[in-house]
C-alpha cells in the first residue's frame, strides 16, 4: 500500500485543472492555426500565406516604431471614441432618466441614429468635416452613443428601488447618494457596455480609417489590399485583435476586483 | 384613564399622556391612492421615549403611515409632524435624527457588513475613524464580531438583519422606525432579535415605532400598542407599560382579534 501525501494530491489536482483549462482555452485557436497552415500548403501565398510569414510580419510591426505607432493611433482612436461616447451617453442617459421630455425627444432620435449604418456615418463625416481625427471621433461617437445611452438608462431604471429608498432614508446629499447608491448600482452594466462597445468600435474604426484616414490599422489594411499582401493584411488584423483582447482582459480584471462582493455558486462556477 | 389593556380611542390615549413631549403627531391625516383610502382622518400622538407597536392586518395602511413618518411620502391632507417639523418638507433636517430598520435587511451588496453599518454615518459627514469605531461597537454589541468584513451574501438572514439594526443604532438617531423587521426570519431568531431590539431601544432611551402584523410581536415589543383597522384608523390604543399578567394578556388578545376580524 502506498502512502500519498494529501497536500501533494491537492496541488497535483490543481495543476491538472489549470492544464485542462489552458488546453481548452488554446484548443480552438490551435485548430484554426492548423487549418490555416494546412491550407497554406495547397494554396498560393497571396491567398493563404504560411503562419510563419504572418508571425514574422506581426513581429515586424511590433518592433518597428513607424508601424507600431499606427497600431497605437488606432487604439487611441478606439479609446477616445469610446470615452467620448460614454461621457455623452452618461449625460444623455441621466437626462432621459430624470426628465420625461428628454426621454420623449432623445430616445426616438437615438433609435433613429442606431438604424444608420456605420459606413453612412463615414460618408457623412467625410462630407461634413475636414480634420481626419475629428472625422474618426465623430464616427466613433455616433456609432456607439445610442448603445451607451440606452445601457446607462437601463442601468438607472434597473436600480433596486428598495435599496435606493433605504439610502434616501439617511437623507444623503446628491453627491453622497450618487457615490453610495447610483454609481455602484450601475457600474456592472457600464462595464458590460464598454465590453460590448469595444468590439463594435474596433470594427467601426477600421472602416473609418480605411476610407478617411492616412494612418492607423484601417489605412494599413487598405495598403495591404492594394499590394495583394495577405500576410500583411492578417498581421495588421491580428494587431487589432490583440488590442481588443488586451483591453477586454483589463476590463475583466477590473470586474473581478470591483465586483468581488458577488456570490459565486459552486455549481455554476 | 389609562389602564393596562383598556381600549382607548386615539384622542383619549393622546390626552392621557400629557407628561411626555410629543415626538410624532398625526393631525387629521388622510392619504389616498386613486380610489383607495389608505389612511382616513388619522389623529395620533407618540411621545418622546415611547416604544409603540402599530398593529394591523396587511393592507391596513401601516406602511403608508410609516412612509409619512419617515418623510418618504407626503400626507394627502392633514399634517404629520415629527419633532415639530414636517418630515417630508424638512427632509434634510432629519439627517441623523431618524433611522429605519426595514422589513428586509436592505444591505448594500457591494459593501461589507461594517461598511453597511457606516452608511448612515457617512451621510452624517462623520470622519472615517469615528465611523469605523461606532460601526464596530454596534456590530460587536449585536454579536457580529469577526463578520465585519463579510459581504451580505455570506451572512445568514438573522445576521443580515442584525447588521441592519446596527446600521440604525449606529447613527444614534433619536427616533427609530421599524417596518416588520423580523417578519422574514424564523420564529426563534425573530423572538431573540426582537427581545434584543426592545432592550436596546430602552437602554438607549430612543423613541421607536414598530410596525407589525403579529400580536405576539406587539406584546413583546410595545410599551403601547396601537391597533389599526382598515383604512388606517385607530381601533384600539393600549398602554402596556408595567407589563400585564397572562390572564390580562389573553383578554387583550381576544379583544384585538375581535377588532381586527370586524
Amino acid at each position: 500500500m502506498t502512502d500519498v501525501n494529501p497536500e501533494r494530491q491537492v496541488s497535483a489536482g490543481r495543476v491538472f485543472e489549470a492544464g485542462r483549462q489552458a488546453f481548452w482555452l488554446a484548443a480552438p485557436f490551435v485548430l484554426i492555426a492548423l487549418a490555416w497552415q494546412a491550407a497554406s500548403a495547397f494554396f498560393p501565398p497571396f491567398l493563404f500565406p504560411s503562419l510563419i510569414d504572418v508571425f514574422g510580419r506581426v513581429l515586424d510591426i511590433l518592433t518597428t516604431w513607424s508601424q507600431f505607432s499606427s497600431v497605437l493611433a488606432t487604439a487611441m482612436r478606439i479609446l477616445g471614441g469610446l470615452a467620448g461616447a460614454f461621457v455623452l451617453g452618461a449625460i444623455f442617459g441621466l437626462t432621459i432618466y430624470n426628465f420625461r421630455i428628454a426621454d420623449r425627444l432623445l430616445t426616438p432620435t437615438l433609435i433613429f441614429f442606431q438604424g444608420i449604418p456605420a459606413l453612412s456615418w463615414v460618408v457623412f463625416a467625410i462630407i461634413w468635416f475636414h480634420g481626419v481625427e475629428f472625422r474618426i471621433l465623430f464616427i466613433m461617437i455616433m456609432t456607439t452613443l445610442p448603445a451607451f445611452t440606452f445601457q446607462v438608462v437601463g442601468a438607472l431604471r434597473g436600480m433596486n428601488k428598495d435599496l435606493a429608498e433605504m439610502v434616501m432614508s439617511f437623507r444623503p446629499t446628491r453627491k453622497k447618494y450618487f457615490t453610495a447608491m447610483v454609481l455602484p448600482s450601475v457600474l456592472p452594466e457600464i462595464v458590460t457596455a464598454w465590453k460590448v462597445n469595444l468590439g463594435n468600435a474596433s470594427r467601426v474604426v477600421v472602416v473609418a480609417e480605411l476610407v478617411g484616414s492616412s494612418g492607423g490599422v484601417g489605412f494599413e489594411l487598405l495598403q495591404q489590399q492594394q499590394l495583394f499582401d495577405m500576410a500583411g493584411a492578417l498581421a495588421w488584423t491580428l494587431q487589432l485583435v490583440f488590442f481588443v483582447l488586451l483591453f477586454q482582459w483589463i476590463l475583466s480584471q477590473f470586474e473581478r476586483m470591483a465586483f468581488r462582493y458577488r456570490a459565486v455558486s459552486e455549481r455554476s462556477s | 384613564m389609562t389602564l393596562a389593556g383598556k381600549p382607548l380611542t386615539g384622542s383619549d390615549a393622546a390626552s392621557t399622556r400629557p407628561e411626555r413631549e410629543v415626538e410624532i403627531r398625526f393631525r387629521n391625516v388622510t392619504k389616498t391612492f386613486g380610489d383607495l383610502v389608505a389612511v382616513r382622518d388619522l389623529n395620533l400622538d407618540i411621545g418622546k421615549g415611547e416604544l409603540v407597536a402599530l398593529l394591523g392586518k396587511t393592507g391596513c395602511g401601516k406602511s403608508t403611515m410609516f412612509n409619512m413618518i419617515s418623510g418618504l411620502m407626503a400626507p394627502g391632507s392633514g399634517e404629520v409632524q415629527v419633532m415639530g417639523k414636517s418630515p417630508f418638507r424638512d427632509f434634510d433636517w432629519f439627517r441623523g435624527k431618524m433611522a429605519i430598520v426595514f422589513q428586509n435587511d436592505r444591505l448594500l451588496p457591494w459593501r461589507t457588513a461594517v461598511d453597511n453599518v457606516e452608511l448612515g454615518l457617512e451621510m452624517m459627514g462623520l470622519g472615517k475613524s469615528e465611523r469605523r469605531e461606532r460601526a464596530m461597537h454596534w456590530l460587536e454589541k449585536l454579536g457580529l464580531k469577526g463578520h465585519e468584513n463579510d459581504y451580505p451574501h455570506a451572512l445568514s438572514g438573522g445576521m443580515r438583519q442584525r447588521v441592519s439594526i446596527s446600521r440604525a443604532f449606529a447613527t444614534d438617531a433619536e427616533l427609530l422606525l421599524c417596518d416588520e423587521p423580523f417578519s422574514a426570519l424564523d420564529e426563534m431568531t425573530s423572538m431573540r432579535l426582537r427581545n434584543e431590539f426592545a432592550s436596546l431601544v430602552r437602554e438607549n432611551r430612543k423613541t421607536a415605532v414598530f410596525i407589525t402584523h403579529s400580536i405576539d410581536e406587539a406584546f413583546d415589543i410595545g410599551d403601547r400598542i396601537v391597533v389599526l383597522k382598515r383604512p388606517a384608523e385607530i381601533a384600539l390604543d393600549l398602554d402596556m407599560t408595567g407589563g400585564v399578567d397572562q390572564a390580562e394578556r389573553e383578554r387583550i388578545r381576544a379583544t384585538i382579534h375581535r377588532t381586527l376580524s370586524v
